[in-house]
């Protein structure tokens, strides 16, 4: 079990993570979501002792990052955010130098990292700079795996890779969650959420909210309109000046709208919009996603 | 241990790999020995002497004869009412110019003490000592031979104080193995120093310390496994650079190699603890090139590899005490000329083993485990 406790990191008078309290259950696969300069990073580097709290603490498995960082890295398979293997060593001597510097050997390990090895295997004596992105994530996942740490601490694993890499390491990540590791990843894209057990929204150094991302999406009461015109760019900046408006913002072709009220009145808008000379105008009642949430919480913060 | 011996697997495979490294370990030392011993020598050949001659006699054209036979001198003649000699210094046509005064032969048979008027680009100042120094003794040698030729003096009777002198250790006073030994040190030091620095330093650069630091690799374990390949590869370059200097300078191996072996890895270890160590306070590989350029800069000039320490103020050479350069410039002369044995160095090993464990002690406590 993971556990922060009022966790704050300043630099002079810049807070990079203040207040952060949280747990991660054993087992579990714990995403922290949010934008870039969120803090995540601040973040895992708290968690794996590379830096020193300023005030507050974190144990992983009753061990303290503080006073017992030599047990913590012995439990932890670190991920940085930044490719951090050596471009000139090959994929194989890569593994092997971070085997023998925990003290095991790539066979002793195998088991763990088959399912992950076993993609980039047949390149092993490719120079490690010379793989491609999602290539590089594996090895440097294997590379994290490979003293059979109780926990995974990966930094944006998925930023800078392509759509199927993605995806296929998004399912690496659950097949060694069914073998009992705890992972703690963090992206800054919101449709990762749901392949998470339970998530934390994070902005600005602070945490939203933390809970399943079903249940962050269910629990959220406004109302959310998915409008489409022709030109989606006049549209948001009609909807943004439309009297009962909280927030809209573009979502692809569509704007996603919510307004002050329950409910919006749906004649009312679509006269306003007409007035305003857009053409092609369809309303839709949309389900909440976690970028919705994520917004409009953000929006509650500032007021 | 193990954790060391496998840094140190990895520190390798990564300087052989490395296209511009691996290579200049190898040139560096041809380049430099070859170069630079030539080039960075005391010695002063093909001094440019212009001759004034206005007495036009037998005695002027003596004295001249005897510059004209001196190899250090590329001797020309100019026209006696000569206006230029300023102007000729100016623009470095000659180095030195020397003024036969009209009457400079007569003086000797009226026995007045005859005069010459010698005139020395001193731009620089040793090297005008030295053509002072060598013309001197040209005239010195005319004088005496004069001096039998008009007198018919014999030179026993004339009292004087025989001086015998006698070179040790370079008898023929040979820039070549003088030089060659302190184109070595700075080599071996440079190559040292700057490799270990911007290694280290590249570690963080591309992100691996962060990678690093979450193992279980303790402190030291990381600075000997970084210290450790480059020391062996600094002793290669000596060893190799110490062939070259015997086959190209014939250098004397007047000690034992073994002495120097000895003096030389501790100095190493010293002088790789210092390259370390800016590194461990740095963030990129330039700030160590600049900081350790600075250093090397100081220490190189302040050695007494090229200038004599004996030369330099109170303070200076109080200042160097610290500089590591200057201990090992020292010895490699002492062993290599002299033949000094491990009971001479006695006390610059003591004080080069202080050095090398305070300098890796520095770097181990700097080197932070966390970013």
């Amino acid at each position: 079990m993971i556990k922060a406790q009022q966790l704050t990191k300043k630099y002079g008078t810049t807070v990079a993570l203040g207040n952060v309290s949280f747990q991660v259950d054993e087992g579990e696969l714990f995403g922290f979501i949010g934008p870039d300069g969120a803090g995540k990073s601040t973040l895992f580097r708290l968690l794996t002792s590379l830096l020193l709290p300023s005030s507050g603490k974190v144990e992983l498995f009753g061990l303290d990052t503080v006073k017992d960082y030599k047990k913590i890295r012995e439990i932890t398979g670190y991920m940085p955010g930044r490719f951090s293997l050596y471009p000139d060593l090959s994929v194989e001597e890569n593994l092997d130098f971070f085997a023998t510097v925990f003290g095991t050997s790539i066979q002793e390990n195998y088991h763990i990292i088959h399912d992950v090895y076993s993609h980039i295997e047949p390149f092993k004596t490719r120079l490690a700079g010379k793989l491609s992105g999602g290539m590089k994530q594996k090895l440097a996942l294997s590379c994290a795996l490979i003293h059979n740490p109780r926990v995974l601490v990966l930094d944006e694993p998925t930023t800078g890779v392509d759509a199927v890499s993605r995806k296929e390491f998004w399912e690496l990540l659950r097949s060694l969650k069914s073998k009992g590791i705890t992972i703690i990843v963090s992206t800054p894209y919101m449709d990762e959420a749901g392949l998470c057990d339970r998530v934390a929204l994070i902005h600005h150094g602070r945490l939203l909210t933390v809970d399943k991302p079903g249940a962050i999406t269910s629990s959220y009461e406004k109302q959310i309109l998915g409008i489409v015109a022709d030109n989606t760019y006049k549209l948001l900046d009609s909807l943004r000046k439309y009297p009962d408006v909280l927030h809209a913002y573009a979502f692809g072709q569509q704007v996603h709208y919510t307004g002050r009220k329950a409910s919006a009145d749906l004649n009312n808008m679509r006269a306003y919009l007409g007035q305003c000379g857009h053409k092609d105008v369809q309303i839709m009642q949309i389900k909440a996603g976690i970028e919705d949430v994520f917004i409009d919480l953000v929006q509650d913060r500032q007021g | 241990m193990r954790t060391i011996f496998y840094i140190i697997q990895k520190e390798f495979k990564q300087i052989i790999r490395d296209k511009f490294i691996g290579k200049a370990i190898i040139a560096m030392p041809i380049v430099q020995m070859l170069i630079l011993v030539y080039a960075a020598t005391f010695e002063i050949k093909n001094v440019d002497l212009l001759i004034v001659d206005r007495d036009s006699s037998p005695a002027s054209v003596d004295l001249s004869g005897n510059f004209f036979a001196s190899r250090f001198f590329h001797v020309s003649v100019t026209d006696p009412g000569d206006k230029h000699i300023k102007e000729i210094l100016d623009k470095g046509k000659a180095d030195v110019v020397l003024i036969i005064p009209e009457g400079f032969e007569k003086s000797f048979h009226r026995n007045n003490k005859p005069a010459l008027q010698l005139i020395i680009d001193a731009v620089n100042g040793s090297a005008g000592q030295l053509m002072l120094g060598y013309c001197s003794s040209i005239i010195m040698d005319f004088n005496k031979e004069i001096v039998i030729k008009e007198f018919g003096i014999a030179e026993k009777t004339a009292p004087a104080i025989d001086i015998s002198s006698r070179f040790w250790f370079n008898p023929y006073l040979n820039y070549k193995i003088f030089m060659a030994p302190g184109i070595l040190v700075i080599l071996v030091t440079a190559i040292g120093w700057f490799m270990t620095g911007m290694n280290l330093v590249k570690e963080k650069e591309n992100g691996t310390i962060e990678q690093l630091n979450v193992t279980p690799i303790k402190k030291y374990q990381f600075i000997l496994g970084k210290l450790i390949p480059f020391l062996i590869i600094g002793l290669i370059d000596l060893a190799f650079g110490l062939i070259l200097a015997r086959i190209f300078f014939k250098v004397p191996f007047e000690g034992s190699i073994f002495t120097l072996f000895v003096f030389a890895t501790i100095y190493l270890v010293a002088v790789l603890g210092i390259g370390l160590f800016i590194s461990t306070v740095s963030n990129t590989q330039q700030q160590v090139l600049f900081v350790s350029f600075f250093f090397l800069m100081v220490f190189v000039i302040m050695s007494g590899l090229f200038t004599s320490v004996e030369n330099m103020p109170e303070w200076g050479r109080a200042i160097n005490h610290l500089n590591p350069l200057s201990y090992f410039s020292r010895v490699i002369r002492m062993v290599l000329l002299k033949g000094s044995g491990l009971n001479d160095i006695r006390n610059d090993i003591l004080i080069i083993t202080g050095f090398a464990l305070a300098t890796n002690l520095l770097a181990v406590w700097r080197y932070k485990k966390t970013i």
